[in-house]
């Protein structure tokens, strides 16, 4: 069964996401995604950060939208993205942050993640000119299901940027197509029933379920929810074409931080330090 | 746009109420949201699911609830030729004291209909908690009510009613500490529990069929008062007046009289310590459409789209959204939106309390703060029926303070 790339037109040139999943699979590797929140704990620091991860071994780089209320995530992410909020993060700085990291990389696609109001405050109409000019490559927006299409995903695709869709162990084969229909450059397998940063799935379940999506879907599939270790990470790039680490990578954040919420000297190096760790793990987790 | 032939036609397949409603959730409840919907059409469809809830509203809930003619509060706000002639509905005498049981009763028979095993609800007031709590000690279902330490603190009688009725409540530290946080931490539960758990919202929100079938378990208040004030003056209502939080207890009395033209409406928004501050809960009046907690309405937010804190002194409107019906008949016009601040409120209570002997709730209060504005001016034989939601004893510790008083 074939789900073709909604939307995107026939010969167009491949996206940064294409390529690298493109890259990923002539190196016979999986991929690994970051996660971390745009303006944790503060600009600046969060693109020192960003403009680092690249060369830690990121493939694919995914940042939180900051938002009051994110239903979908765990004590870690929502801590993140108080602290954002807290720094003075905007949609719009998350933008000019984006586009202050596009000055340096035009390669490594991002992702931005979050909720539906903060864009629909800022205006769709508007908003996705000013992702596209940023370098935003695609999105990943919680609360939008297909059953909401024509609020942002169908605009999205129309201007051209990735629609990555989450597919949940609740999402079953009879739901599947509706989920996979307009969704394009990969598919986010939430590996767990919950939310970001608890439960962590076993390897068998999750290879399990990347079979089941691999029988509808021709897209990358990307896990992710509960990876924390290099181990876990590689155990999840052995079956699926990426592994994605959020909270343990914003838990660490929040370790780099001083009393005052400040982030010490170490806190990006260590970071990137532990990005290494999780890339190595995912480099060698296909080898012998 | 031509005059629309009916009001009470929403909301359309997909759940919206013109721009408002939806279903903006997360993957992983998709599915559930699409099995609670269609359980709930199957259940409309089959006469003993009414039948079940028609004996237990009478035989548990002890409905139908009184109207009630307050003499003395009509007398009060009369002046010469003019003065409304002022009924409350007194859904406050329903067991458990507050019309919230009206909607735990029907979502929990519907539970058991779907086979589910475990109950969550988010509370603010602890009306809605203690509803919940209840029905689920009635039906042998284990119960988590979810509710923001603010509220916890606010409320502490209805914290203790919930544990006696053998609920867990979960303190709700993030964010706001309030009724919204707790939704949050509520949909986190059922996320991440989609399969033996039903998730029993409080008011008329949340992702669709939520909106329709909270109000359409709500809307006995507004049939019986169609009835009984048939019965006392020989004719329908002139005017409803309902407090709205969430707006539950207001779309229940509405709804069943939005196509009555000659019916005027309006529902009393919470203003805090006024609309010209930031210490408000009216999201229709102050604030603008937004997406939260699974549907589009009018929610109190920043420029960026960040959700506010909402403040009342009534921990039961403490909301910064609304119900998605309200948002809709506020934008077509059928429904005027008032506000009433805590101080005009705090008036209402002791008033209602020292005229008919009857303690309101905090948020009935705010109802009754706009009766007492708007009755006086109207001729004597305009019936005006309030909806009387809540009984005021889980308030006493809060006005005693208000007032400065040591209980």
């Amino acid at each position: 069964m074939s789900a073709p790339e909604t939307q995107r037109e026939a010969g167009a040139q491949p996206s940064r996401l294409e390529r690298r999943f493109a890259e990923l699979k002539a190196q016979g590797r999986g991929g690994l995604v970051s996660f971390t929140t745009a303006g944790d704990p503060d600009f600046e620091s969060s693109l020192d950060l960003v403009r680092g991860l690249p060369g830690a071994g990121v493939d694919v780089i995914e940042l939180g939208m900051p938002f009051s209320d994110p239903m979908a995530d765990g004590p870690a992410i929502q801590a993140a993205g108080l602290r954002a909020l807290k720094a003075g993060m905007t949609l719009a700085k998350t933008l000019d942050l984006v586009r202050r990291f596009r000055a340096d990389d035009d390669q490594t696609p991002v992702i931005l993640m979050g909720y539906f109001n903060p864009i629909y405050s800022y205006g769709v109409a508007k908003f996705l000119p000013d992702a596209l000019a940023a370098g935003v490559d695609g999105l990943i927006i919680v609360d939008l299901p297909p059953e909401e299409d024509d609020e942002l995903c169908k605009p999205a695709l129309d201007a051209g940027l990735h629609w990555i869709r989450l597919a949940t162990p609740t999402t079953d084969d009879k739901r599947l197509p509706t989920v996979l229909a307009n969704t394009s450059g990969f598919v986010y397998y939430v590996s767990i029933l919950g939310i970001t940063g608890t439960r962590t799935a076993s390897a068998d379940v999750v290879r399990k379920a990347v079979e089941r999506l691999k029988r509808h879907t021709e897209l990358p599939v990307a896990v992710g929810f509960g990876i924390k270790t290099p181990e876990q990470a590689a155990n999840i790039a052995r079956v699926a074409d990426a592994a994605v680490v959020g909270s343990a990578l914003v838990e660490r954040i929040k370790n780099g931080l001083d009393k005052n919420g400040k982030p010490t000297p170490g806190m990006v190096p260590d970071l990137l330090g532990f990005v290494r760790a999780l890339a190595a793990g995912v480099r060698k987790a296909r080898d012998g | 746009m031509s005059a629309l032939n009916t009001y009470r036609g929403g909301p359309d397949e997909s759940g919206h109420f013109g721009l408002y409603g939806g279903r903006f959730v997360a993957e992983t409840l998709m599915p559930l949201i699409l099995e609670v919907e269609a359980a709930y059409t199957a259940a409309k469809a089959d006469p003993s699911f009414q039948a079940e809830i028609d004996y237990f509203a009478k035989h548990y809930v002890g409905r139908p609830s009184p109207l009630y003619f307050a003499e003395r509060l009509t007398e009060h706000l009369s002046e010469g030729d003019k003065g409304a002639k002022i009924f409350f509905k007194r859904d406050e005498l329903n067991h458990t004291g507050a019309h919230k049981i009206n909607n735990c009763m029907g979502q929990i028979l519907l539970a058991r209909r779907m086979g589910k095993t475990r109950i969550i609800a988010e509370t603010g007031a602890g009306q809605h908690g203690v509803a919940t709590a209840t029905v689920c000690a009635r039906f042998n279902l284990p119960c988590v009510v979810y509710m923001g330490v603010e509220d916890i603190e606010r409320q502490k009688p209805n914290v203790f009613r919930m544990k006696l009725l053998g609920a867990e409540v979960v303190p709700v530290t993030s964010g706001s500490r309030t009724l919204k946080d707790a939704m949050n931490e509520a949909l986190r539960d059922w996320v991440a529990n989609v399969e033996n758990t039903f998730y029993i919202i409080g008011t008329a929100a949340g992702p669709h069929p939520y909106p329709a079938m909270v109000r359409d378990f709500q809307a006995v208040i507004g049939n019986e008062v169609r009835e009984q004030i048939q019965e006392m003056e020989g004719r329908g209502p002139d005017t409803l007046v309902a407090c709205i939080g969430g707006g539950s207890n207001a779309i229940g009395l509405f709804h069943p009289f939005l196509d009555d033209k000659t019916v005027r409406i309006y529902g009393v928004e919470a203003a805090g310590l006024g609309l010209n501050t930031d210490k408000h809960a009216a999201s229709l009046t102050g604030g603008r459409p937004g997406v939260l907690h699974g549907n589009r309405t009018y929610l109190l937010q920043t420029d960026d789209g960040q959700i506010l804190e909402a403040h009342s002194i009534s921990a039961g409107l403490d909301y910064p959204g609304i119900g998605p019906e309200h948002a809709w008949l506020k934008d077509s016009g059928r429904v005027d939106y008032v506000s009433a601040t805590d101080a005009d409120a705090l008036d209402a209570f002791q008033m209602c309390s020292k005229l008919e002997g009857i303690l309101p709730a905090l948020e009935p209060a705010h109802a009754l703060a706009f009766v007492k504005r708007l009755a006086p001016s109207l001729p004597k034989d305009h019936l005006l029926v309030m909806n009387l939601c809540g009984r005021g004893d889980k308030d006493v510790f809060t006005v005693a303070e208000a007032l400065g008083t040591e209980i």
